[in-house]
């Protein structure tokens, strides 16, 4: 019997490795999966990877993660938000690497991972600064920008709704990045703010399908960055 | 906007208007973050506008009344909204689909500088100790039907934001069709600039003084709109 649930946030992150490539779901705060980064910060996995369209707010979640040294580089599309501090002390310290890709790419390399594409042509930053490096090519007179697909070890993203299948379901704009990295990553965690029997979840409405989940963890009453921020949190 | 002639020319909301107005009805439509947003608030009564946000949403609407909005409900800007009947959801991939693809009709952004052949740089000023961000610019300029931009016409040190060739770091190549500016329309066109349309109290010279490339006069007829 397919039961994909596990305890706790703890036991679902427990073997992150020093060193992997972690996809980590949301646009801002909205479907940022903090219960599990909290979890991978107190699991102490360093020199890490990390995928994600920002880097944080305050010191919670993926910043309280940045805060504790625990990336060594960041892939994303936007490293400055507000109340965004720690990666930008960091990066200009020299202490973190950046690797600044186009929102869209970003999005495309992933689903190319999850695809089984290896690379794929986009018009995208033809003729910019982050075109340097890339090979280009000319389709039907229009010049395109070779990208490679973006593999990882592990996601953790965050849904509304899971089934012990691992079926998913989103919040709203908080869906953003998580379906793409789950398909990417070779273990995809979740946490879900509910978790529900295979057969409660309409087939026509599950928006990432099981066969892209590993793990699931419940997850009720998920805390936001925001609301931390303002509470003035810094995790741990 | 202390340092700028406020006098002259219109206000940052007046440009919203005025982009406006040449937002056709049923068009698909992604806002940029800043004066651009406003636009939405400016599309004349009886026109159809359907919003798009990179970040997941077609049929976006205003921000919620205090107390009501959701965290997980948010604009490319971060703050809150809400969604209109007829709205949908869907993820970055797909969202990027819409704006790669060709999809989206029209989109509205700001600018650091434009060139005469359309060039834009809005995204990084190339400072050495600068956090360069990109986000969606530069998929939304490589994808999207017409781009419009709106800026004010100078800096606030007064330097030219319409130039000959951009100096700052580009987001895309020719991708500039129109620009809202306090003190003009001007449409880029393959000869470069051309003068669609003044603001109230300003004269061809004012805005070619200030404009770091030829501009071409209005045409008294048979001007291509």
């Amino acid at each position: 019997m397919i039961d994909k649930t596990i305890a706790s946030p703890e036991a679902a992150v427990a073997d992150i490795f020093d060193g992997a490539t972690v996809l980590v779901g949301g646009f801002g705060e909205a479907g940022s999966p903090i219960e599990l980064i909290h979890a991978l910060i107190d699991q102490g996995a360093t020199q890490l990877t990390v995928v994600n369209n920002n880097t944080g707010s305050g010191e919670v979640g993926l910043a309280a993660l940045i805060k504790a040294g625990r990336v060594a580089k960041m892939i994303c599309s936007y490293p400055r938000t507000t109340n965004s501090t720690v990666f930008p002390e960091l990066y200009r310290a020299g202490r973190i690497e950046l690797e600044l890709v186009p929102q869209g790419t970003l999005a495309e390399r992933l689903r190319a991972a999850g695809a089984g594409i290896p690379a794929f042509y986009t018009p995208t930053s033809v003729g910019t600064p982050l075109e340097q490096g890339k090979e280009r090519r000319s389709f039907e007179g229009r010049d395109y920008v070779l990208e490679t697909g973006l593999h990882a070890d592990f996601a953790l993203i965050k849904c509304r709704l899971a089934d012990t299948h691992g079926n998913l379901l989103y919040n709203k704009t908080a869906r953003n990045f998580s379906p793409v990295m789950a398909m990417a990553a070779k273990t995809t965690i979740v946490q879900a703010d509910r978790v529900v029997a295979p057969g409660d979840l309409d087939p026509e409405s599950v928006v990432t399908p099981g066969i892209f989940v590993n793990r699931v963890v419940a997850v009720p009453h998920p805390a936001y960055e925001s609301e931390l921020v303002a509470q003035g949190v810094s995790y741990p | 906007m202390t340092h700028t002639a406020s006098s002259i020319g219109l206000s940052r909301d007046e440009m919203a208007r005025r982009a406006a107005l040449d937002i056709p009805d049923g068009a698909y439509v992604n806002l940029g973050i800043g004066i651009p947003e406003r636009v939405a608030a400016y599309i004349p009564a009886g026109r159809e506008v359907i919003y798009h946000t990179e970040n997941g949403l077609l049929g976006m609407g205003p921000s919620p009344d205090a107390g009501t909005g959701d965290p997980e409900l948010i604009n490319a800007g971060k703050r809150q909204v809400t969604v209109l009947p007829g709205a949908a959801f869907f993820h970055h991939a797909d969202s990027f689909a819409m704006i790669r693809g060709g999809h989206i009709d029209l989109c509205v952004l700001g600018a650091l500088q434009i060139a005469a052949n359309g060039d834009l740089a809005n995204w990084s000023t190339g400072a050495p100790d600068a956090i360069p961000a990109v986000g969606g610019a530069m998929d939304l300029v490589a994808g999207v039907k017409t781009i419009y931009v709106i800026t004010q016409h100078c800096t606030k040190g007064g330097e030219a934001k319409l130039v000959e060739a951009c100096t700052y770091p580009l987001t895309g190549r020719a991708v500039v069709d129109r620009i809202y500016t306090d003190l003009a329309v001007i449409e880029v066109t393959g000869d470069g600039f051309q003068l669609v349309e003044l603001s109230p109290g300003v004269d061809y010279d004012y805005v070619a003084e200030r404009t770091a490339a030829p501009l071409m006069p209005i045409a008294d007829e048979g001007r291509e709109t």
